[in-house]
């Protein structure tokens, strides 16, 4: 592999993007209740892997369609999934943290 | 250089994957045994994406679009369940 | 670059064994066997066995297997059992709460 300043900066993307996913996954055994693991969970590792599809974008530009496939339809369905996911923890009554103190969901529906 | 810089993108997402793992393991609720494995699953396309890159072959990547796939509908049916809809 | 291989093989078979522990059944849950709120769990950590896996066929140079393998194993089981599941809960409930 030649070492071009596309592939530098593929290789650095890909790095950047890993970075993201390791604060994902911290942020998922440090976070104290379930909502707040989803924020983690979700936001940091989306982010993450798009970088990390740039990446290799950049190291192999002829993946690139396929690449951009990945990446649309990560960021189309990645954060539906974790509303969901929130709305149903949310209905079956998980306990939350007493750090989280804001709950809009719960005033919208009049139940204090 | 790139090179170097590859495997060690490979390494943090391995740690990234141990330490969903843990929560996986641990979590007290089935939800947050969700979120694991939907952080697992994209951990997953990123190490199939560096496999690909590692191997040279582009096909690899279609298996990355399956597991995109499956990641949403899995989450969708799992919550679905989880709040009684089923 | 065949020690990146090596190395993801390597942090792949340990988490395959972790979630195979965790899909056998959770260490010091002896009411497990008459309980099942236990199931999902146990499904959701088959499923994550079939996920490490399928990465793990594809490491192995095998694309076409790691897709059937995420597909099969990996989605279409896991929705099953989660539907069924799903079925019985909502029969038990018409039942009176009792399993019949």
């Amino acid at each position: 592999m030649t070492d071009t300043p596309l592939h530098l900066l593929g290789a650095l993307l890909l790095v950047a993007g890993a970075v993201f996913l390791l604060l994902g996954g911290l942020g998922l055994v440090r976070m104290p209740d379930l909502f707040n693991r989803i924020q983690a969970g979700t936001k940091a590792t989306t982010l993450g892997t798009l970088l990390g599809l740039a990446g290799a974008a950049c190291l192999h530009p002829e993946w690139g369609l396929k690449l951009l496939l990945i990446g649309l339809f990560i960021l189309f369905t990645n954060p539906i999934s974790s509303q969901v996911l929130a709305r149903a923890a949310h209905r079956a009554g998980t306990v939350k943290s007493s750090l989280t103190s804001v709950d809009r969901l719960s005033e919208d529906r009049g139940e204090a | 250089m790139a090179e170097t810089l590859i495997q060690l993108a490979a390494a943090l997402a391995g740690l990234a994957l141990l330490l969903a793992l843990v929560r996986f393991l641990r979590g007290p609720s089935p939800g947050d045994r969700v979120v694991a494995f939907d952080v697992l699953t994209i951990v997953g396309i990123t190490g199939i994406v560096l496999a690909a890159i590692a191997e040279g072959r582009g096909i690899y990547l279609d298996v990355a679009l399956v597991y995109a796939l499956l990641s949403f509908l899995g989450v969708i049916v799992i919550a679905r369940y989880l709040e009684r809809g089923l | 670059m065949g020690n990146l291989m090596t190395a993801m093989t390597g942090v792949l078979c340990v988490a395959m064994l972790g979630a195979a522990l965790l899909a056998i059944g959770e260490p010091g849950a002896e009411e497990a066997q008459t309980d099942t709120s236990g199931l999902p769990i146990a499904i959701l950590a088959a499923g994550l066995v079939s996920l490490l896996a399928s990465v793990l066929f594809l490491v192995l140079a095998a694309p076409d297997v790691a897709m059937t393998e995420a597909a099969i194993g990996s989605g279409l089981t896991t929705f099953l059992f989660f539907f069924v599941l799903g079925r019985i809960r909502s029969q038990s409930e018409t039942k009176g709460g009792e399993d019949g």
